[in-house]
């Protein structure tokens, strides 16, 4: 028997989990206007438009603000706009600003800001990219209104402008979003909630967000990344630590609020008095496995329909995830629960299909490369599971060990497999990324432009078109349905379940909100 | 004496431009690439391609390195490829910590373990010597983390006497910077209290034999005269010799209780960047680390004179 650092860790924490604990160190207690975090990552990158990192996005809802953002049911609300216009035609969109947003500098916001953001993003991000396609003209009319005249009807404009994940149109003053799209802008002023304090900032430490006192909230209360945005405590306070280092503070009181608290170390915090788990996120993770669709025996449809038959979504959520609260089965592509929730096309686990789909495709013992990051505590495990179903049909498979930072390295390589190339690797989205046909970039098949994996096929692509001019949401429900089995029959990644990770924090704490992505305004430390 | 340091400090330079070339090409055939962590999980090939073009990264090795040089040679360590922060920066805010922990590491393994090893050669082949270096091996064997995290149990999370993690600065809050230091340093110096504790303990044992040592005791010289007068003076050579190879260490080396302790120093500066690929960084630390490690080694060179006379330089 092996004991792993983790288990050892969560032995002895269990043991002074049930330790009588004194409720809430005076220090805390003495801190009411801090709310002191540790965010789901290292804070490296302050340009949310140029990574599309989750951290570098949670870091843009503190400082920023947005024209439009989802609300609990993911529909697109006003945020920044006081009044939306649209034509007859749909056509011509004109946005009008609320009154009193102002610059964290003092300066107003401007139409012709919000013009420059939406330019800037529209550069990067994917749904920016093809609103931008559709898009005659974007300017400002006067200091309040931001006319988009389109070239043709397009749906999903209020969901590409309030989408609620990487990248997220956040606004900035013009000076600033005149930054060209591929450099990393250095100006932190927003006109969020929140103040970055920049020169307090210790990358891989610490960071620091102060309460902007002139931020106007919009009255109706807060729901997901809509509503009312109220910084109920002066400062917001990022530590970055491990996940153990991060299970001992919050349960010593030194830290409130733990943003993604590790599968390994829930059931430890469950037991620790003043301490609670919780899941905020309704549209949780998406796990996937994704197919190189260039690089043999994966380029072969046959072998990537027998893969899926021979997987079982099951036994990745049990082996990765453990607790069952923390995972749910999902026949759909679409975070099950969302609008867009479907089984059709979804494939089932049978081996004897598998074994005679896998004889059917002329697959003659070539190896197949699994890229396995072990030093993740989810996508680890998956591969594992993978490569154990996956031999289970008879597939010659290698798993490849190294870190993360390499597998991002290494599936950008479409070279084949004896020249540092690869057949599948695990992820993960958040729900909030793949509620719809166009937010998952995964979901893409335009081959070796898109996503790594590179899957080709021009029904797809059709298919996401048709979403994006649907003209009703039955239409639109009926053209994310279609795209679902397609991608399914066409071998188009494994759909690996859905999963949650909770939060985890003291019970002084109030005001969370149940969204795909992590807020802090509306959160405070009572007394 | 002082061309002897003017020597060493100018040898330092071609060991540092050995080093740099090392530390360059290593990190650019270590696979992984910062432009891809840069982009985020959604990106495409495309949107890498120019994050690495924008950051001068597609240009061909040796360019690279040429600029790199010519920003050493003004004095720039560069600036990180993730934070957009000069990397001279960084690690400024990471050294306090680390000089911190050090010192307080060096201090208390120095002040527990050479009176230890002391005792235990005075009381060579007895019970005392025998409990003494169990504890040694124990101090050596027993891996840092664990001991952290017991001293955290204990301590932080059932007596509630110290803080779980963090750092405190001595010029802001002495009271918190000693709170907050004595577990990282004790847990730290555990390693470090049975290396120096076994390496007195021979030194002194061989001086104990010598001629000297007999000729003080016959002379009705007492006891801890004899020790800490002759013998320990006399063994004092290889005992600073492990004392500065122990600082040197504990400058990069200190990363486990760093993270297991929340301590934001250069150990996790250098684990994080090398896991991110920030190449910068890297180099900027490595230089940092074989830069301290041949000033403390020149400074131990220099020390051996003050403990034997008979070294010249």
């Amino acid at each position: 028997m092996s004991l792993s650092r983790r288990d050892l860790l969560a032995g002895t924490a269990a043991t002074a989990a049930t330790a009588a604990l004194p409720s809430g160190p005076a220090q805390a207690q003495s801190k009411r206007n801090v709310l002191k975090v540790v965010p789901h990552a290292n804070l490296q990158i302050l340009d949310p438009i140029w990574t599309t990192g989750y951290i570098s996005r949670n870091h843009g809802y503190m400082i920023y603000d947005t024209l439009f953002a989802l609300d609990d049911n993911l529909k697109p609300q006003p945020q920044m706009v006081e009044s939306l216009d649209v034509s007859g035609d749909r056509l011509r969109y004109v946005m009008k600003l609320r009154d009193g947003l102002s610059w964290h500098d003092g300066t107003a916001v401007t139409a012709d800001d919000c013009v420059a953001s939406l330019q800037r993003w529209g550069k990067r991000d994917g749904m920016g990219q093809r609103l931008m396609a559709v898009t005659d003209k974007l300017e400002a009319d006067g200091s309040k209104n931001i006319v988009l005249t389109l070239k043709r009807p397009y749906g999903v404009v209020l969901d590409s402008i309030g989408k609620i994940s990487s990248n997220v149109p956040f606004m900035m003053p013009k000076r600033v979003a005149e930054t060209p799209a591929d450099k990393q802008i250095e100006d932190t002023t927003g006109s969020g909630p929140f103040m970055f304090n920049k020169a307090n900032w210790k990358p891989g430490n610490l960071a620091i967000y102060e309460k902007f006192k002139n931020y106007v909230p919009r009255k109706e209360a807060a729901s997901s990344a809509a509503g009312g945005k109220i910084a109920k405590v002066d400062r917001v306070e990022w530590y970055t630590m491990d996940a153990n280092t991060a299970m001992n503070a919050l349960m010593s009181g030194e830290i409130d609020y733990w943003e993604q608290v590790t599968p390994d170390l829930i059931d430890v915090l469950k037991k620790a008095p003043n301490v609670k788990i919780e899941n905020l996120d309704p549209t949780g993770n998406m796990g996937w496995a994704r197919f190189n669709h260039l690089v043999a025996p994966t380029n072969n449809p046959m072998v990537r329909q027998a893969i899926m038959k021979a997987c079982k979504q099951d036994e990745f959520l049990k082996t990765a995830i453990g607790n069952p609260d923390y995972y749910k089965l999902c026949k759909s592509i679409y975070p099950c629960g969302t609008t867009y929730e479907s089984d059709a096309g979804f494939v089932d686990q049978n081996l004897a299909d598998a074994k005679t789909l896998l004889k059917q495709s002329g697959y003659n013992g070539e190896e197949l490369v699994i890229l396995q990051p072990t030093d993740h505590p989810v996508l680890n495990p998956f591969c594992q599971v993978l490569a154990e179903q996956i031999r289970a049909i008879g597939i010659n498979v290698k798993l490849q060990a190294m870190d993360w930072s390499t597998v991002l390295q290494r599936r950008a390589s479409k070279e084949p497999n004896d020249k540092g190339g690869w057949n599948m690797f695990t992820t993960w989205w958040i729900g909030g990324d793949t509620v719809n046909p166009l937010t998952g970039v995964g979901f893409g098949a335009t081959g070796e432009k898109g996503w790594f994996g590179w899957a080709s096929d021009e029904e797809a692509i059709k298919m996401q078109d048709a979403f994006a001019n649907a003209a009703s949401p039955e239409d639109a429900k009926k053209a994310a349905t279609a795209l679902q089995q397609r991608l399914y029959a066409n071998g188009h990644y494994v759909n690996l379940g859905m999963f949650f990770v909770p939060v985890g924090y003291r019970d002084s704490v109030k005001g969370m909100i149940r969204s795909p992505v992590q807020f802090f305004w509306n959160m405070e430390v009572a007394g | 004496m002082v061309s002897f340091i003017v020597r060493r400090v100018l040898s330092t330079l071609p060991v540092m431009i050995i080093v740099a070339i090392v530390v360059f090409a290593m990190l650019r055939l270590t696979p992984g690439d910062p432009a891809v962590v840069i982009a985020g999980d959604q990106a495409t090939a495309e949107q890498i391609a120019r994050i690495r073009s924008n950051l001068g990264l597609d240009l061909p090795i040796h360019v690279q390195f040429v600029t790199w040089i010519g920003q050493l040679l003004q004095g720039d360590l560069g600036i990180s490829i993730f934070t957009n922060m000069p990397v001279s920066t960084l690690i400024a805010q990471r050294l306090e910590p680390t000089l911190m922990l050090s010192l307080t590491t060096i201090c208390f393994s120095v002040l527990v373990a050479v009176p230890l090893g002391v005792w235990a050669a005075w009381r060579s082949g007895t019970w005392t010597d025998r409990v003494i270096m169990v504890f040694s091996v124990l101090g050596f064997s027993f891996p840092v983390f664990v001991l952290g995290y017991l001293l955290i149990y204990e301590f932080g999370l059932t007596l509630k006497w110290l803080p779980t993690q963090g750092y405190k600065s001595p010029f802001s809050d002495p009271v918190g910077f000693v709170r907050s230091i004595i577990m990282p340093t004790i847990t730290l110096s555990m390693i470090y209290i049975a290396l120096v504790t076994r390496i007195t303990r021979a030194s002194v044992l061989e001086v104990l034999s010598e001629d000297y040592i007999r000729t003080a005791r016959a002379k009705g010289q007492i006891e801890r005269k004899v020790l800490f007068r002759h013998a320990l003076k006399n063994a004092a050579v290889p005992i600073a010799t492990i004392i500065g190879i122990g600082i040197a260490l504990l400058i990069g080396g200190a990363v486990v209780t760093e993270t297991v302790f929340n301590i934001p120093g250069l150990g996790r500066l250098v684990v994080d960047a090398i896991l991110r690929r920030d190449y910068p960084i890297i180099q900027g630390l490595i230089l940092v680390f074989s830069f301290t490690y041949i000033i403390i080694n020149m400074l131990i060179d220099i020390a051996y004179t003050f403990f034997d006379p008979r070294i010249r330089y």
